[in-house]
């Protein structure tokens, strides 16, 4: 019956001292799409990969208790067999693509699993044409973009057209856009096909909407299992780490239940007056005049006392020899102690801005201009690490101020991921004491694979950089992320910014590049985060009452 | 032979070498490389290199033998200087080095020097035709192809055509993570070059591991496992197939036959001896014009 079972499982890593699954027993039915959620190393992705079979028969340790997946016993098959009726992907498809050529990569399960040409041949069309994805059929892997290598690798997992599909952080590379269109392309699978789905995902605000159920892990066990809506009231109560920001403001307000999505946290504040057909009750307090685009930026800019200059470009294009400009005039400035973050769909050019701002490469035409040293944190933090021991990469102050004090003797790459980025932030930043320094932090996507702990001890160690005089900018496609920590936002396309603005005003207006918060409010008032949200929901009740 | 360059050289275009299935382009990439191995005149090598080049050019892979080249000229820099003062066979001596220890008296003979160079144009000739292979076989077919003969060595060559682009960005990574230390740390790294390389080197070894395992679990997800029952792409012989086919044996014939038949005899020991006839001339104009036949078809070169 069950698409997915597990029974009373439990696994040990070999060499591990702690299980990573303690009695886990879940049954996910046929055509559900089950989300699971968890903080980092709560064993969501062993969970995943005992459902492929990865666990224990690649890995190897101690496992105990039964997984079937699609009638299939996983200790009896092998991840070759059970491939035929789950298909799977993990977190970076860089390391899931094997073959050269998109169509090649479509087809290597389907010959691997002894089908006849033909079937092969219309088993790539088909999911092809299904993740639209035609276009790509003979393009080389390496000249495809992280969106479309991830699609890429689903195709993959799709083309036998298993029963189940069991996917980790699939959209944690891509782009809002992005990732919205691989969720969206999962649900039509799922209700489709009647695919069974199980997404392990961080920023539950994307995909919680469209979930039948969710599981959360904690510590190796499931410590909740069932309704979105449910779950979101039981994590308001034991883990307000994994309450979507619509669920935490409509929380703060005290209004039940908790919605899963931006359409019922709508209709719920509608329910109670906050919210009319137009939007919010309008609120004077916290209203700002909108000012959106480069020229109002400019202007605005002019207005304002002049600063201390940290990092000056100015009419910088980089143009590939052969290849397409990836950036092209770009105008940007940015005064110390300022916060900035930097949003665009994947390929607008922001690491190439951040890696021209470090002198990583030289611009094709334009000035790059920075009184000081600039720190560039790029997207992975293990790429840093030379030594087998923390006290060897960063000296004592960095790690002091990065919050790594009394992990000395730990391996870097023993670390969480949080601590894997400070760690990384001290490295390039060096001693304050011992060297100049650094005028500008600069951050490629840092907050991949976070979870949301650790995205609240990065947001303060930023701002506490900031406060110290340094000008930091962050790249990310984490709109939350971004309205944590920042105050002005950049948003590029096809390598210009076209947009420059304080981050409630860029943040709150948008669709995709916006909070959920500000989805829910319609961009009222420039509220971002659920506490700003509730004031000023809060706030507009009493202007009513008083009136 | 998976060259490393393999992975990362190839490119589909529009050319009738590229046009043509893996087990063709590949035969006629092989048959020039043999070919080159199995003569020793060197009108005929330059022949075949001029074959080559010509395919090079047409299948628009100039810039994978360039690459070529400049490897292959060590080859024949090292071939020219070593041969004629490790091997002293010859009759004509063009020079007296005199007593050098335990190497004796090195007499350079111009027979040691025209072995060496030689040779150095048969090595360059046989690199120039791998880098074709290289730039216009497609890979994803030689690995299908090489697994029907040996599931294990097509294992070892999946994973070492995956991993060769995937350390060598980790490498770029690692090397770009170095540049953004602190200025002087930065500035330290820089002057010390060997030991920024071997930095990067022990980095990249120790996340090779990690990478294989990834690699060879999504290997293991795909099915590669289900050892024997993998099936081809079910083409019909297209006529580029058939034509780079029949060039590869056409060119391998006839260099074996003119060597049977004693056309382009060619020695250098004791003393040089070359045969300058029509029968040589005829054989460099064949083994040109069987290589480059197959790259006039301008019909269907998109598959």
């Amino acid at each position: 019956m069950s698409g997915l079972c597990f029974d009373d499982v439990s696994y040990r890593y070999p060499g591990a001292q702690e299980p990573a699954l303690r009695g886990v027993s879940l049954a996910v039915a046929p055509g559900e799409f089950c989300v699971v959620a968890g903080a980092s190393a709560s064993g969501k992705s062993t969970l995943l990969r005992a459902a492929c079979g990865l666990v224990p028969h690649f890995h190897g340790g101690e496992f105990a208790g039964r997984v079937t997946v699609g009638g299939l016993d996983t200790r009896s098959h092998g991840p070759e067999r059970l491939g035929a009726v789950v298909g799977t992907l993990l977190q970076d498809p860089e390391t899931q693509v094997v073959m050269g050529s998109v169509r090649a990569e479509l087809a290597f399960p389907l010959q691997n699993r002894g089908q006849a040409p033909n079937a092969v041949a219309r088993g790539v069309e088909e999911v092809a044409l299904a993740l639209g994805i035609g276009s790509l059929l003979d393009r080389r892997i390496d000249e495809l973009s992280g969106g479309e290598l991830q699609r890429v690798a689903l195709g993959a997992a799709l083309g036998g057209r298993p029963t189940v599909v069991v996917l980790d952080e699939p959209t944690s590379q891509l782009d809002p856009v992005a990732g919205d269109e691989l969720l969206s392309l999962l649900r039509r699978l799922n209700e489709e096909w009647e695919t069974t789905v199980l997404l392990i995902e961080h920023r539950l605000e994307r995909c919680l909407a469209a979930a039948d159920r969710v599981v959360a892990m904690g510590d190796g066990t499931v410590v909740f299992d069932g309704l979105p809506a449910d779950f979101q009231s039981w994590a308001g109560r034991s883990a307000p780490a994994l309450q979507t920001p619509a669920a935490a403001l409509t929380e703060a307000l005290g209004l039940r239940p908790p919605p899963t999505g931006v359409k019922q946290a709508r209709a719920l504040l509608r329910a109670h007056h906050l919210l009319d057909a137009a939007g919010p009750k309008p609120t004077p307090s916290l209203a700002s005049p909108t000012a959106f685009g480069v020229r109002a930026r400019v202007r605005a800019r002019r207005r304002s006392p002049p600063s201390e200059v940290a990092l000056k470009m100015r009419g910088l294009w980089y143009e590939i020899a052969d290849g397409p400009a990836i950036l092209r005039g770009l105008d940007l400035e940015l005064a110390a102690g300022e916060r900035v973050a930097l949003l665009g769909r994947n390929g607008a050019g922001k690491s190439t801005l951040l890696r021209l701002a470090r002198g990583l490469v030289e611009p094709t035409r334009g000035r790059v201009q920075a009184p000081g040293h600039v720190a560039l944190l790029m997207q992975n933090p293990g790429d840093y690490f030379l030594h087998e021991r923390v006290a060897d990469e960063a000296p004592p102050g960095a790690l002091a101020r990065g919050g790594l004090d009394g992990l000395q003797d730990r391996h870097p790459r023993d670390l969480s991921g949080g601590q894997r980025q400070r760690l990384a932030l001290a490295i390039v930043t060096g001693d304050p004491l011992s060297s100049p320094a650094a005028t500008v932090v600069a951050l490629d996507e840092p907050t991949r694979g976070m979870d949301r702990s650790d995205k609240g001890l990065l947001a303060d160690h930023l701002r506490a950089l900031a406060g110290a005089g340094c000008a930091v900018i962050v790249a990310t496609h984490d709109p939350e992320f971004a309205a944590a920590f920042a105050a002005r936002a950049l948003i590029m396309a096809e390598g210009r910014l076209v947009a420059d603005g304080p981050v409630r005003e860029l943040l709150s207006g948008g669709w995709y590049f916006a909070t959920e918060t500000a989805r829910v409010l319609g961009g009222a008032g420039g509220a971002l985060t659920p506490e700003d949200g509730a004031q000023l929901l809060r706030a507009g009740r009493t202007v009513q009452a008083a009136s | 032979m998976i060259a490393p360059g393999v992975a990362l050289g190839y490119r589909r275009q529009a050319t009738p070498l590229h046009a043509a299935r893996a087990s063709a382009s590949g035969a006629y990439c092989l048959a020039l490389a043999v070919a080159a191995v199995l003569v020793e005149h060197p009108l005929i090598l330059v022949a075949v290199a001029v074959a080559v080049a010509g395919a090079g050019l047409r299948a628009r892979s100039g810039s994978a033998l360039r690459r070529g080249l400049r490897l292959a000229l060590w080859f024949v820099l090292l071939a020219a200087l070593l041969n004629p003062l490790l091997d002293h066979n010859g009759l004509t001596v063009i020079a007296r080095l005199g007593h050098l220890g335990p190497f004796g008296a090195l007499d350079v003979t111009l027979e040691a020097v025209v072995h060496g160079l030689v040779f150095g144009l048969r090595a360059t000739v046989v690199i120039l035709a791998l880098s074709l292979a290289s730039a216009a076989v497609d890979p994803d077919e030689v690995l299908t192809l090489l697994r029907r003969v040996s599931f294990r060595s097509a294992l070892t060559a999946s994973l070492a055509t995956r991993m060769v682009p995937l350390l060598a960005s980790d490498a770029r990574r690692l090397s770009a993570a170095l540049r953004c230390r602190p200025e002087q740390v930065a500035r330290e790294w820089r002057r010390r070059k060997l030991a920024h390389d071997v930095a990067i080197v022990r980095a990249v070894t120790s996340t090779a591991l990690d990478r294989a395992l990834d690699v060879a679990a999504a290997l293991e997800l795909k099915g590669y496992a289900l050892a024997g029952r993998c099936s081809g792409p079910g083409r019909r012989w297209s006529r580029h197939d058939l034509a780079h086919l029949a060039a590869a044996v056409s060119v391998l014939a006839v260099v074996i036959l003119g060597r049977l038949g004693g056309i382009a005899h060619f020695s250098t020991y004791p003393r040089l001896e070359a045969a300058w006839g029509p029968g040589e001339v005829a054989l460099a104009l064949g083994v040109v014009l069987m290589a480059w036949t197959p790259l006039l078809g301008r019909r269907g070169l998109t598959r």
